[in-house]
């Protein structure tokens, strides 16, 4: 692995050669940080803008440029925050969108990758179209489904509250209709990424492995998801963003605000605030903290040069 | 392949195809049925909801043609940025040593919620120069402020002064402008998946062309994008369906004044605003019927996928 890596990345202390060649090599490698640095920063101006806004008045932000406000770094308010977080049952909220996200992202990854695995190594008939409806059925828009879905819902709502939790058992206001729901409309994605990182995995190993007497449950623990790490974690981080950030289905099916999401919550904060960018501002980077932890756990997953060739099977 | 009962795949299936049969396939069809039927979904009206968005009665109200000269536009240009920024990134951030840096600079956008991305670039197009970003350095630039959003000439019109309107339909400064904040948001997603992709790629063959004399641009080229080719072509289905269905953005920050309407949220106008049920999901159905091909060319690589592997 060092013998790679100096190859990957001729600037590392290994780098070979005397001063000069170092630095002709460091001169060569110039419009690669020129790039890198300008995308990152030009990506970077709107959300400084927000982290910015989120520390100014009203009248300042309604007033001057958000740049104008680095000038003076003295006059950063934090009466936005003290507004976000004294806000009564935030932190019910907080626990709320844990409780929605990580059951309703592990029921999409985890059924997607059951299906994923059957697309990608069994042979039945329909498979293509099969496969060809599913994730077809991620162009349908969420707003559509909101209707028939309700309509179930009170259909089948089960009026028993669950301990601890909190919540009915099942319907509209109840954690286990959300968890399907969010469960659900994240499905199409996920099968058809999964389905593509299995499909490429090495045909030998596989047919190796069943030929060897493996059943698909070893086979599909023990080989597809170890060596799927990197998409599974890609998977994870957007799915678990989605869910996190979504607002149209929880004020659809949550009737109960008790277990409103921060989302839900902050929705209902700016409106009580009126127009109230400056308080946005700083809800936004409330509430993009889980998200943003979650991004640095897994992030090392596609990082290169860390795991590599442990992956590869 | 190993034999099994018939029975075992439908097994694996099983969750998959409840879910998405309950929450995703029974409303589609239950809006297809609704888009042959009046507006409140009583009386059977043949095709008479499919000829209202083609014939476009009421082009103040709700523009047909409009939303999907715009969806049209959006297709392509949303995906044509930001493919290929997602892709140059990947590559490239892999070989810095702050990568982790700079990869988060890219995704935070995907992190933050769209109400939030949509007030914060409400401020960056602000049309008086003292308070929005892009006409400040439009000013600093020696130009005049741009009504970002709500500015229907053609953005070849701003760049060359050839006059206003030279070009057709839904190629409008504010559409682009929309399209430029979706490409922000999404270009993090598209380089984290083609990230995962890339951790792929065996070292060995990396490091063996380079041994050979292959360049930076070679390997680019003839390694890494016919090895990639796969997931770039999962990353560019997924944002075109993305940019098919595209509502928050569009909702919160034009409303569809100016004509930026996108078929999503003319549905969204027509059945929960305007409240004729049967022209939005005639609208839907629509937008559902655009995806066919998009699919059946990925399940054809899937099918190509299993003849070489």
């Amino acid at each position: 692995m060092a013998m790679t890596d100096d190859v990957e990345r001729p600037t590392l202390a290994a780098a070979p050669g005397s001063p000069r060649q170092r630095r002709r090599l460091r001169l060569e490698r110039l419009p690669l940080h020129v790039a890198v640095i300008g995308l990152a920063l030009l990506w970077s101006i709107p959300t400084i803008a927000l982290v910015v806004s989120s520390f100014r008045t009203p009248e300042e932000i309604a007033g001057s440029g958000w740049w104008n406000a680095i000038k003076t770094p003295f006059d950063w308010t934090f009466a936005n925050y003290d507004a976000v977080l004294s806000q009564r049952g935030l932190a019910r909220a907080f626990l709320n969108s844990i409780i929605i996200t990580v059951p309703a992202s592990a029921i999409t990854i985890l059924v997607a990758a059951f299906a994923a695995y059957a697309f990608a190594w069994m042979r039945f008939p329909g498979r293509n179209l099969l496969l060809l409806v599913l994730v077809g059925l991620l162009v349908v828009p969420v707003q559509m489904t909101l209707i028939p879905v309700l309509r179930l819902y009170v259909a089948l709502s089960v009026d028993v509250e669950i301990p601890l939790l909190g919540g009915k058992l099942f319907g509209t206001s109840s954690y286990p209709g959300i968890w399907l729901a969010h469960g659900a409309f994240g499905l199409p994605f996920a099968v058809y990424l999964l389905r593509n990182f299995f499909g490429g995995l090495p045909r030998d190993l596989i047919e190796a492995a069943l030929l060897d007497g493996a059943s698909d449950m070893q086979v599909f623990f023990r080989i597809v998801l170890p060596l799927s790490v990197p998409a599974l974690a890609a998977l994870a981080i957007f799915d678990f963003l989605w869910t996190w950030n979504d607002l149209l289905v929880a004020l659809v099916f949550l009737g109960d605000p008790n277990l409103a999401p921060m989302t839900l919550r902050i929705a209902n904060l700016v409106s009580s605030f009126g127009a109230s960018y400056q308080v946005l501002t700083a809800a936004a980077f409330v509430s993009m903290a889980v998200p943003l932890v979650v991004f640095f756990a897994l992030q090392r997953y596609f990082v290169q040069g860390i795991l590599a060739g442990s992956v590869k099977g | 392949m190993v034999g099994r009962r018939w029975w075992v795949p439908w097994l694996w299936l099983a969750p998959a195809l409840i879910l998405v049969g309950v929450f995703l396939l029974y409303p589609s069809i239950d809006t297809f049925r609704r888009s042959l039927l009046d507006e409140r979904s009583q009386d059977f009206v043949g095709l008479d909801n499919y000829r209202f968005i083609i014939e476009n009665p009421q082009p103040l109200v709700s523009n047909t043609h409009v939303a999907l000269w715009n969806n049209f536009l959006w297709l392509f240009v949303f995906t044509a940025l930001t493919v290929p920024f997602g892709l140059v990134l990947a590559v490239l951030t892999g070989r810095v040593r702050y990568e982790a840096l700079a990869k988060s600079a890219i995704f935070i956008p995907m992190a933050i919620s769209f109400v939030a991305a949509a007030v914060i670039w409400r401020f960056m197009y602000e049309f008086n120069a003292d308070i929005g970003t892009a006409n400040a350095v439009t000013t600093q630039l020696g130009g005049e402020p741009t009504a970002w959003l709500q500015d229907k000439h053609s953005p070849l019109s701003f760049i060359t002064d050839s006059g206003p309107d030279t070009l057709p339909g839904p190629l409008q400064l504010n559409n682009f402008a929309l399209i430029i904040v979706g490409t922000w948001m999404w270009t993090g997603f598209a380089m984290v998946v083609l990230s995962a992709g890339l951790k792929g790629i065996s070292r060995e063959i990396l490091e063996a062309a380079r041994v050979d004399g292959g360049n930076e641009w070679q390997i680019f080229w003839r390694i890494i994008i016919p090895i990639l080719s796969p997931t770039i072509v999962v990353v560019a289905t997924t944002l075109v369906i993305q940019a098919l269905k595209k509502f928050d953005l569009v909702w919160v920050m034009t409303g569809g004044r100016f004509d930026t309407d996108v078929v999503a949220t003319l549905f969204f106008k027509e059945a929960f605003v305007i409240r004729d049920f049967g022209v939005g999901a005639a609208l839907a159905v629509v937008l559902l019927m655009w995806v066919v091909p998009v699919m059946v060319i990925s399940i054809r690589r899937f099918e190509f996928q299993e003849e070489i592997r």
